[in-house]
């Protein structure tokens, strides 16, 4: 008896139900959740319309088609093919990301029918001309960044993490990302981006999720305004399918040569 | 009776037609979905200074449209393309020119794919010289990069593989490279008369040409093991005195055998290029080679923009110098990419000899207006090239030029 009066004091320091968790581990918790619940969608295929907006509010837009390969233990495979600006249709871009090396990358230039691996340094660079860099549409993969959990938050009446990310991978033109994650379905909903010197360059809201496969959600708006420069860029969705049955031979650099 | 000797260049060219029909056949009239697409252009060139007649001429106009049609079917495992190419020249009638650059039919399997018609396929990975790039004749009265180029008639036959892909090619019917007519610039002293061409092959044009291609990536390498078998694309020159008022540089098409070598290394903010090619057939055997790298600053100062630093050393064992200028050269140059919503891009580079004064210096940049124009500037110039120099000939054509294109 006296061995158990002991021990319950003890056991009562332990707690039952929330961990105790440090901001650190809470962050990657919220990272690996909704890591797992995006996977196994196999592969995608969507249609991108991007519209760029200067501070004088003159637009230019792109169209453009993404083919996606969900990748085990890796980082997605993507082939993006371009149709609008005419002087740009039939460019391709293939690329293999990874969640801490760098991503390869192929880019096909249909006048000169000419394959030319560029260069992986390219992160941080614009998209398209746009306000998106090419790390903000990379995959997402858990081990690209360092997670410290900030405070919980409601964001347009939807309870959220509120996620710091320190890009881990090399070349990230971010210091940090401060992420707004929702509690119901772990889905991105504002991501604030902060330059190389710590200043808010950027900031990304999602907008008209859409769920597939019954579990799969996808943003089917995506507005990105930068601060610094007084551009912004819309980013629209349209035409998901999901389980086209693609494979590894759909994203070959064969196939970057033919694609159109 | 030669007439009834089975003549291989028929049989390949037969078969090319019956397989692209084949293909066409095998179209399902419901997938005619045709997509066209491509550009017109307008360009303007402007010479620095004046030539000898008759090609006298500062300005010069020409105009050039190149439609698209293709249409894929069978879920897209099969696909038809047709590229027509119409190039109209206010002074030079050789410039004048028409060309189907693609008339292909496409079937991809799982692991194998085959290509039968006109086409074009660039090898290579080096900006300043193409190497190895032996399959399509250049057509040099485009542009003197030689980066234009003909329609080659072929078979092409790849299998994919866990350990890279390998290309078959059956090239008949060879394209004879185009050169500036009379009343043309940009072009050597005495003219090149392309009409007189004399080959080493007996078939002449009608020789079949072979070649095949092992490339694959590992890692960060990116490595392409290639074989050609057949008429030389580039021709040696021989002189004409026939006619003692009209001397003329012949083109002499010989048959060779080039082994080619390209390999890329990228590696964060650098890529670094090798080529090499081992020629024989045009009298002695002969190595060249070029090799350098590119380093890009992303996002420089700050801003969006990307500057890149090039440099490619070049080097052929050509015994002749009149052969090639490039013999033994160092390419440097700057690439500079806005990364705006007009895609601005500029490439500036200059190729100097370095066993004599010659050089060789050249912009590009363009923009595009709006969503459907690209304006683009070209400049050329030629700086102390000596007499033995193939660029000699080209002292005078320092040229600026604009083009105006209209795509769809």
């Amino acid at each position: 008896m006296r061995k158990l009066l002991l021990t319950l004091p003890l056991l009562s320091l332990l707690p039952l139900d929330a961990p105790a968790e440090t901001p650190t581990e809470k962050g990657l918790v919220i990272a690996v959740e909704a890591d797992a619940r995006d996977q196994g969608w196999g592969d995608s295929r969507a249609d991108m319309n991007m519209i760029l907006r200067n501070q004088q509010g003159e637009t230019s837009e792109r169209e453009l088609r993404v083919r996606t390969l969900e990748v085990d233990g890796d980082g997605d495979k993507s082939l993006i093919i371009f149709d609008h600006p005419a002087d740009v249709a039939g460019t391709a871009f293939l690329s293999y990301t990874h969640a801490v090396e760098p991503d390869d990358q192929w880019l096909y230039l249909p006048a000169l029918k000419r394959v030319k691996r560029i260069a992986s340094a390219n992160k941080s660079g614009p998209f398209m001309g746009s306000e998106f860099a090419f790390e903000d549409l990379s995959s997402q993969e858990v081990e690209k960044y360092a997670y410290e959990w900030l405070r919980d938050e409601d964001l347009d009446g939807e309870a959220c993490f509120v996620v710091e990310r320190i890009p881990q991978y090399e070349h990230s033109g971010y210091t940090r990302q401060v992420a707004w994650i929702d509690k119901a379905h772990y889905r991105p909903r504002k991501v604030e981006f902060y330059d190389r010197k710590g200043a808010h360059l950027k900031t990304l809201t999602f907008h008209e999720y859409h769920e597939y496969l019954d579990q799969y959600w996808r943003a089917h708006r995506m507005e990105m305004v930068n601060h610094q420069n007084g551009k912004s860029t819309t980013l629209t969705w349209g035409g998901y399918a999901f389980r086209n049955g693609f494979t590894e031979r759909d994203f070959d650099r064969n196939t970057l040569k033919r694609v159109r | 009776m030669s007439g009834m000797k089975p003549d291989p260049h028929r049989i390949v060219i037969s078969t090319l037609i019956v397989l692209t029909i084949a293909g066409l056949a095998a179209l399902p009239a419901q997938a005619a979905d045709w997509r066209a697409s491509g550009f017109g252009a307008l360009e303007s060139r402007f010479f620095l200074h004046d030539n000898a007649p008759p090609a006298s001429h500062r300005a010069n106009q020409s105009l050039v449209v190149q439609p698209e049609f293709f249409t894929e079917w069978n879920d897209r495992r099969d696909s038809f393309t047709f590229v027509p190419f119409l190039r109209v020249d206010e002074h030079d009638g050789e410039r004048t020119h028409f060309d189907i650059r693609e008339l292909t039919w496409l079937h991809a399997a799982r692991d194998w794919e085959l290509r039968a018609g006109i086409r074009k396929v660039f090898w290579g990975v080096t900006e300043s010289r193409h190497l190895v790039d032996v399959i399509n004749q250049t057509d040099l009265v485009e542009n003197i990069d030689g980066e234009d180029k003909l329609g080659q008639p072929m078979l092409n036959l790849a299998l994919i593989r866990d350990w890279g892909t390998v290309d078959f090619f059956v090239l008949p019917g060879f394209r004879e490279r185009t050169f500036p007519g009379r009343d043309g610039r940009l072009r050597s002293v005495p003219r090149v008369e392309g009409g007189r061409a004399r080959y080493e092959s007996g078939a002449g044009r009608n020789q079949v040409d072979l070649a095949a291609r092992w490339s694959h990536y590992i890692g960060n390498w990116d490595i392409g093991v290639s074989h050609f078998h057949g008429t030389s694309r580039e021709p040696r020159f021989e002189l004409d005195l026939s006619d003692p008022r009209d001397i003329v540089l012949v083109p002499v098409y010989e048959k060779i055998d080039q082994s080619g070598l390209d390999i890329q290394y990228t590696r964060g903010s650098w890529l670094w290029k090798l080529e090499a090619i081992r020629r024989s057939g045009q009298g002695e055997d002969f190595s060249a080679a070029v090799g350098g790298f590119e380093y890009t600053y992303y996002g420089v100062f700050d801003t969006a923009v990307d500057l890149g630093v090039l440099a490619e050393y070049q080097y052929d064992g050509r015994g002749s110098a009149l052969a090639t200028p490039f013999d033994d050269d160092l390419f440097t140059g700057f690439r500079l990419n806005l990364n705006d919503a007009q895609s601005t891009a500029m490439l500036l580079g200059c190729i100097s000899d370095l066993e004599s004064t010659a050089r060789f210096c050249s912009v590009e940049a363009s923009r595009r207006l709006g969503s459907s124009w690209v304006l683009s500037l070209e400049a050329r110039i030629f700086s102390e090239p000596p007499e033995n120099d193939p660029l000699f000939s080209l002292r005078r054509d320092d040229y600026l030029q604009l083009e105006l294109a209209f795509h769809f």
